[in-house]
């Protein structure tokens, strides 16, 4: 949900126009301008994020009554705040409006009609006063209706615009949108040249927008509204993606893509794609076909007409989730209170309205609106249905609240400055209230400036800070750093959707020295305001939250609980692969040594999810970057990713080195008896951990051991180290810019698994040579669709640190790849992966997970180390 | 080199410095009625007219200007911030609009190039500039004096136009390199008066570098005529102007997050030339030199700021303290900007590309 004040698709208020509003007409004509105001006023209040007006009105001064509103309208800070399109066809209306608006509005609109020379002259005049400007596809001929003409105008008003000058981000191309399935045949592309000349001319004239009067297109269906709405909303779901980005239209006349009637949005489809041209299978065109479906739905349309009582009969959970989805207003209140009735009546609460069936409901609208299906101007519309509701709870949800109850605190609220989502604050608001505490709510935009009088004046005891898009996340490192600055002592609460408990730690705890807290949800809230204002727990809670911010870039294990076999059980069902498939002796056999491996060419195999997963970034590379909630932080994320990785590669700031080595070897048990130096030499012991969790439906409890043959056998081993981090980390630390820090040392992460990746390739097709044909794109890596695994120590599959010693002497890793082990087993450099190969076909990696004390016992007598030793180091796998 | 370039060729080497206020230092003078009037034979009481001693007692604007050359400036800004039609109506000074403004340039110009000669006879070259500066005069055309009628205006965007054109043709005659269009609390204002100067380009037929200069009239961020900096940035942007930024207005602490927020958006030179603090009880403003100075250096050391000065209550003193604390440190790098379309209400809207 995206209503920040940088958009896609702008939405366009068009009831100031007296061509398209006959309300609006018959106030200004009648002078009465104070209601013709509040016309404006409720325009913005809805969502509109630019106002048209057009006072072209053949009765009317259109001067005179162009001045006259702009001048009111300047004088009301509500409406005032977005930006005006003014709108005529005659441009002395419009440079009467030019004279009058003073932000940066839109001229609607010049062209070529007149010529070249007049055309260029307004255009000046445009830039003279500081305007954008759309421009129609219109020139000394006429307007142009097919594709050819539309492309061939536009790339020529463009040529002769840049040539004088015109800024192209300022130009706006009105391609025209002509009618439809008007039963003649000239007509039928209408829709279709319009949206692909959209794409050819964006195409050809970069940083062009393009705006378009939808109306037009399904005038032949004049008095069938069902039709209409539903031509509009299949004409932008595929206009949008080709380029359409404002529209003259009414929001309340679309309907969501994927709600409307199949039967009509597929006619509709047919019709504005030209899908089936000419007859079809039954003897009609598609317009014939449309034309008779929209029989149907004619007059104040019976379908509609039923639909509209039906989903009235629905029970109140799932009315209010179409309420939310359509954006109707009018029943909100009654459905609330019916919702609110049915909770009380079960012994619940009104807050319970909000966290379920609301909630639910908005869920959905913002799942359409990801997905494309639902446009910017009906999700302004459900959060106003949302607010209504919620707006009707806030007094029970207060009456809950003891009377004469002493509020639990004062928590002043706010969305940051620059940002105007507030449904997850408010809701934080009532969760907050309805627990009793006094919330001062500051609303939208709010500059630090008045969050931090509004503290001090009401001596509030928590600040809460909200924000959805990602310059809020800075904007909250200004109020930090001002809070600071004014020397405040105040808990500071962070909260909405791209905030995070990283960013949190590292930017906002940062700047403020007072307690800082990332709220992850609002069922959280109350948790952290009772703790920080308890006097029993306050300070408790503060240090252990500020320990959590050390903590945080500390990865997190979850293990599970789950029955044990004896060991002796587990082991006779140990794994049994079939070794005639075991793989050929090494082709190239010894210790391999690597000191500077290409960093381009590691970068090409980089498996960026675990990147932004570092950041609790959640999702699927690249998909990730599309994500509805995460996409634009990971976008911004991947972006400086990028920049200093270019420079990594270009300014060579790191080494990336490796060692690796095959073994023969064979199975004793658990263990791994390797002979490094075969024939003679002595015989190293490898022992591995077995799974001992009882296992159903025929699956083997596994050890890394039994991917090995009792005679005759091989193992690898490697560790790649990516070198030369510290100075650039203490370059960064010094500029106390830990962002960077901190990228470059998840990039450098980045480097370490794409190399052990590239090794271990490197390993199958050259080295050890058992897959020499191997072919596999960078995605089938990720997945591991190769033959053999590489476990390493301390993790799942082998969860023994302290094997590491064992596998670094026998690679002579510190030697040959600088890697240095501290006594906790802890590999330096930061950036280093180590590990076993094992190259049987049907090795496969498994988590040992959690061991009886029966094996720790018996592995650490074949470790040869003192059991409270071994139970140090397997702590995580015991009880 | 035009003139925008050699500003352009400077800047990118150093902070700029501009000059300070003239009301206090000409208070220093204890000039008296007769002082202002001269013998100009006018009808109305002059004292206060500072622009008028261009006429009268120009050497009092000359060695004010020689006082700032002397701590350290590099642009003069001429003694011309009411020297318009509408402002000059109150001392029935009307028809010495022209004279005023083409004298004030001249000996704004003859101190700069005085200071530019010592200078290169020393062997070194360090150009001085002067900048005519055009006041917002007492009347805005984006609001109405009347609260029972918001539609009014005092004033029609032609009229402010040709006030402005009248001033700044004159002030190009005597001899500036740009114009100052300073304290703007009315964006359309500023609008008209960018259409004055694009006018006049089109008439000499040559450049007229602009420079702008919002004043904000509450903390949030706000000129009178209700625009963010933001706003106020998009609806300028059209000039190309030479520089962009905030005076008056408050101190430099008050100013602060402002210059942060215009210098992160705003691709072409910062200027914020601010108050010494806030006036006390009496109206008088008493911080220090070292302090203003040590305000402003934070913003050079934090690379926001490409012209550094000051406005009301600051002095020759003040500008040779800031002179001093920003010698050596580099200027800010101007931001490169997407071409996305930047509109605005009183509130800054984008539309991505």
């Amino acid at each position: 949900m995206n209503t920040q004040s940088s958009a896609r698709f702008v939405n366009i208020g068009e009831r100031t126009n007296v061509t398209g509003s006959a309300k609006f007409k018959k106030l200004v004509m009648a002078g009465d301008y104070p209601a013709a105001v509040e016309v404006a006023r409720q325009q913005v209040e809805n969502g509109a994020q630019v106002i048209d007006v057009n006072m072209d009105e053949g009765l009317l001064d259109a001067v005179e009554a162009m001045t006259t509103y702009l001048k009111l309208i300047a004088a009301e800070p509500d409406i005032a705040r977005v930006p005006v399109m003014i709108d005529s066809s005659k441009w002395e209306v419009i440079e009467a409006g030019l004279k009058c608006v003073s932000g940066k509005p839109i001229v609607n609109s010049i062209s070529m009609k007149e010529g070249e020379a007049p055309f260029l002259e307004q255009a000046r005049k445009c830039m003279a006063y500081g305007a954008a400007v759309v421009v129609m596809a219109f020139d000394e001929t006429g307007q142009a209706d097919t594709k050819q003409r539309k492309v061939e105008i536009c790339k020529r008003a463009y040529k002769l615009l840049t040539g004088i000058g015109f800024p192209p981000e300022d130009i706006i191309f009105d391609p025209n949108v002509f009618a439809v399935a008007t039963g003649i045949e000239e007509h039928d592309r209408y829709a279709l040249d319009f949206i692909e000349a959209v794409e050819e001319i964006r195409a050809a004239c970069p940083h062009v927008h393009f705006s378009g009067g939808l109306s037009n297109l399904s005038f032949s269906f004049r008095g069938n509204e069902t039709v209409r709405r539903a031509m509009h909303s299949v004409f932008l779901y595929h206009a949008i993606p080709a380029g359409l980005d404002m529209a003259i239209v009414n929001a309340g006349q679309l309907d969501v893509y994927d709600q409307i009637d199949p039967a009509l949005r597929e006619a509709c489809e047919d019709v504005i794609l030209m899908r089936r041209p000419g007859l079809g299978e039954d003897g009609k065109t598609a317009t014939e076909r449309l034309i008779e479906l929209a029989e149907s739905y004619k007059g104040k349309d019976a379908v509609a007409e039923k639909a509209a009582e039906e989903w009235r009969g629905w029970e109140v959970t799932k009315r209010l989730e179409h309420a939310l989805v359509k954006g109707i207003d009018a029943f909100v209140v009654e459905d609330t209170e019916e919702a609110r009735q049915a909770a009380f009546d079960r012994g619940g609460r009104p807050i319970e309205v909000i966290e379920g069936p609301l909630m639910d409901g908005m869920n959905v609208v913002g799942d359409l609106f990801g997905s494309g299906k639902m446009f910017l101007p009906q999700v302004v519309k459900s959060a106003r249905v949302m607010k209504k509701a919620v707006a009707h709870l806030i007094p029970f949800i207060e009456a809950e609240k003891q009377a004469g109850a002493k509020a639990k605190g004062r928590i002043i609220m706010a969305t940051v400055k620059g940002d105007v989502h507030d449904i997850g604050k408010n809701i934080v608001g009532v969760v907050l209230q309805c627990n009793g505490y006094e919330v001062i709510d500051l609303g939208v935009m709010v500059p630090w400036t008045r969050i931090l009088e509004s503290a001090n004046e009401h001596q509030a005891d928590i600040i809460g800070l909200s924000g959805l898009i990602t310059p809020s996340l800075d904007e909250m490192v200004t109020v930090a750093e001002e809070m600071q600055r004014a020397q405040m002592h105040i808990p500071l609460l962070i909260g909405g959707a791209t905030t995070s408990k990283v960013h949190t730690a590292l930017r906002i705890d940062q700047a403020y020295k007072g307690p800082v807290i990332h709220v992850l949800d609002a069922s959280r809230a109350v948790g952290v305001a009772s703790q920080l204002l308890s006097d029993t727990q306050a300070e408790g809670f503060k240090s252990s939250v500020a320990l959590d911010y050390q903590k945080v870039r500390e990865a997190r294990a979850g293990k599970g609980q789950s029955d044990l076999l004896p060991i002796a059980e587990a082991r006779a069902n140990g794994y049994q692969p079939d070794f005639a498939d075991k793989p050929p002796a090494p082709a190239r056999p010894g210790r391999h040594v690597f000191a500077d491996w290409d960093l381009a060419d590691l970068v090409e195999i980089f498996d960026w999810t675990p990147f932004f997963r570092a950041w609790e970034l959640a999702g699927t590379y690249p998909g990730i970057l599309q994500d509805e909630v995460v996409g634009e932080s990971a976008r911004s994320l991947f972006v400086d990713a990028k920049a200093m990785l270019d420079r990594i590669v270009s300014e060579k700031w790191l080494t990336a080195k490796a060692v690796c080595a095959f073994w023969p070897c064979r199975r004793d048990g658990d263990d791994v008896i390797l002979s490094p130096g075969f024939p003679a030499g002595e015989e190293i012991r490898l022992p591995f951990l077995r799974q001992q969790f009882k296992k159903s439906r025929g699956r083997a409890n596994f050890c890394l051991a039994d991917f090995i043959d009792t005679q005759d056998d091989w193992l690898g081993g490697f560790a790649v180290g990516i070198h030369g981090i510290e100075p650039h980390l203490e370059r960064f630390k010094a500029a106390h810019d830990d962002y960077s820090d901190i990228l470059l040392k998840a990039l450098a992460d980045r480097f370490a698994e794409a190399f052990a990746e590239r090794l271990h390739q490197h390993v199958r097709t050259a080295l050890w040579g058992y897959a020499p044909g191997e072919q596999l794109t960078n995605e089938a890596l990720i997945r591991e669709e190769y033959r053999g695994i590489r476990p390493a120590p301390g993790y799942p599959a082998c969860p023994d640190h302290s094997l590491k010693p064992i596998l670094f002497d026998l690679l002579k890793a510190q030697e040959n790849a600088g890697i240095i082990l501290t006594e906790s087993q802890a590999m330096l450099p930061t950036a280093a992966v180590s590990g076993f190969y094992f190259a049987h076909p049907e090795s496969q990696y498994f988590g040992v997970a959690r061991i009886g004390r029966d094996q720790l016992e018996d592995y650490a007598g074949r470790r040869g180390m003192e059991l409270a030793v071994a139970e140090r180091w397997l702590r995580p796998n015991l009880d | 080199m035009t003139t925008r370039e050699t500003f352009l060729a400077e800047a990118a080497r150093r902070i700029l410095i501009t000059d300070g206020a003239f009301g206090t230092e000409i208070q220093n003078w204890k000039l008296a009625e007769a002082d202002y009037a001269g013998d100009l034979g006018l009808g109305h009481e002059q004292k206060g007219n500072n622009d008028i001693l261009a006429l009268t007692r120009p050497e009092v604007p000359e060695a004010i200007h020689r006082a700032y050359f002397e701590a350290g400036a590099d642009i003069a800004e001429t003694n011309t911030f009411s020297a318009n039609r509408i402002s000059q109506a109150d001392y029935g000074a009307e028809h010495l609009v022209r004279a005023i403004n083409v004298e004030s340039a001249k000996l704004a110009r003859r101190v700069a190039d005085e200071f530019q000669a010592r200078d290169a006879e020393n062997g070194i070259r360090r150009p001085r500039f002067v900048a005519g500066a055009i006041g917002p005069t007492n009347k805005t055309l984006s609001l109405s004096p009347d609260v029972n009628d918001p539609g009014y205006r005092e004033i029609d965007w032609d009229t402010l136009v040709d006030v402005y054109k009248e001033q700044a043709a004159a002030l190009v005659e005597g001899g500036v390199d740009f114009i100052l269009i300073e304290t703007v609390f009315d964006t359309l204002n500023a609008k008209a008066g960018i259409m004055a100067v694009k006018q006049l380009e089109a008439e000499i037929g040559r450049e007229v570098p602009i420079m702008l200069s919002m004043t904000l009239t509450d903390l949030s961020g706000r000129n009178l005529s209700g625009h963010t900096v933001e706003a106020f940035w998009h609806a300028v942007r059209h000039a190309r102007p030479l520089t962009v930024g905030l005076n008056c207005s408050f101190g430099a602490t008050q100013l602060r997050p402002h210059v942060k927020t215009l210098s992160e958006i705003a691709d072409t030179l910062i200027m914020v030339y601010p108050n010494a603090g806030l006036p006390n009880e009496l109206g008088a403003y008493d911080e220090m030199p070292g302090t203003t100075a040590g305000f402003v250096q934070e913003w050079a050391l934090a690379g926001q700021v490409n012209v550094l000065g000051g406005c009301c209550g600051s002095t020759p003193a003040h500008i040779a303290a800031i002179a001093k604390a920003v010698a050596g440190l580099p200027p800010r790098k101007l931001p490169v900007l997407e071409p996305v379309t930047r509109l605005a209400g009183l509130e800054p809207f984008i539309m991505a590309a």
